[in-house]
């Protein structure tokens, strides 16, 4: 087999005409490009497989999230299906969350803000929001989510006044948990693609409110 | 084993174990020894201490929702009286409080 993938890459890099600049792989990358070469070639995975799963992987975004959150904002019963059972309202919009184990969305109020975080490492709920970003899988975060999520709100741009109540989750087990964002004032009539686009990833973890509504998309204003 | 029998129910005080012992642990260190309330019972889960290790995670053990006081938590915690940490802890990390 092929033991030297950084090789490999190289020539790769200068098959399709212009030059890549060269950089050295890492131990890891060199460690999983070894790997994948050993599984293709004993057969256990195909490229089409390999190429099947980077789809997938990519196809997996907050843009899903933001759908439903959006749905819900206009419609009442939606947002009750959702909230009672999360997977089944995903399969009503063609969102494939079968992959979770459990997963439960949490509501935010006037009074209430959720937020979300794994202390333990970076459980996050893929299906629906794709790959956590950088931030969420830092210590930093993880660290002071649970003892400082006021102070963690105010760097992401929002201070909340001590009469509304944080609740933070730690999602250590077997449950994924997505932050339904208050719907922001002034967007009524808004259709639900238009307020999908207020519908941050950020504003699904918890960290922040949905955004403001667009100037100039208030049609009573 | 009769811990798999879920022992508490939504509003039962309870106080997570303070054990210290190597593996593959879902119990954060910071809440050991805390006390607090059972939010939501979840049902049964197989168990990620042996699952982590190869083995088949038998037998399932309760998972709970568990709320907190931040006040109670933290020491220093900001003046917000109201804030609350909820965290998802197996039954065998569980005793009535």
């Amino acid at each position: 087999m092929s033991v030297d993938p950084s090789a490999k890459q190289n020539e790769t890099t200068q098959e399709h005409g212009h030059p890549h600049p060269k950089h050295e792989l890492s131990y890891h990358a060199k460690r999983i490009y070894a790997i994948r070469e050993l599984l293709l070639e004993k057969g256990v995975v195909t490229r089409e497989d390999i190429q099947a799963q980077i789809d997938y992987q990519e196809a997996r975004s907050p843009a899903n999230g933001a759908r439903l959150v959006a749905r819900a904002w206009v419609d009442p019963k939606f947002k009750a299906r959702l909230l009672a059972d999360p997977k089944a309202a995903c399969a009503e919009m063609g969102i494939d969350a079968t992959s979770l184990n459990e997963f439960v969305v949490l509501e935010n109020s006037e009074k209430v803000r959720h937020m979300v975080v794994c202390t333990l490492c970076s459980c996050y709920p893929r299906p629906i929001l794709g790959r956590p970003p950088d931030w969420y899988k830092s210590f930093n975060y993880r660290a002071r989510a649970v003892n400082d999520p006021r102070g963690v709100m105010r760097e992401f741009g929002q201070e909340l006044g001590a009469d509304i109540e944080v609740r933070v989750h730690d999602s250590t087990a077997d449950i994924r948990y997505l932050v339904l964002p208050l719907r922001p004032p002034g967007t009524e009539g808004m259709s639900g693609e238009e307020l999908a686009k207020l519908v941050t990833r950020d504003s699904m973890i918890g960290v922040v409110d949905a955004l403001p509504a667009l100037p100039g998309s208030r049609k009573n204003a | 084993m009769s811990e798999s029998s879920g022992r508490f129910k939504p509003g039962d005080r309870v106080r997570v174990r303070a054990e210290d012992r190597p593996g593959h642990i879902r119990t954060p260190f910071y809440i050991r020894g805390k006390s607090g309330w059972v939010e939501r019972v979840y049902g049964e889960f197989l168990n990620p201490e042996s699952l982590a290790y190869g083995r088949d995670g038998l037998p399932k053990r309760p998972l709970y929702l568990v709320g907190f006081r931040q006040a109670e938590v933290w020491e220093k915690y900001e003046t917000a009286p109201k804030d609350k940490l909820y965290i998802d802890i197996y039954e065998h990390w569980l005793e009535p409080a």
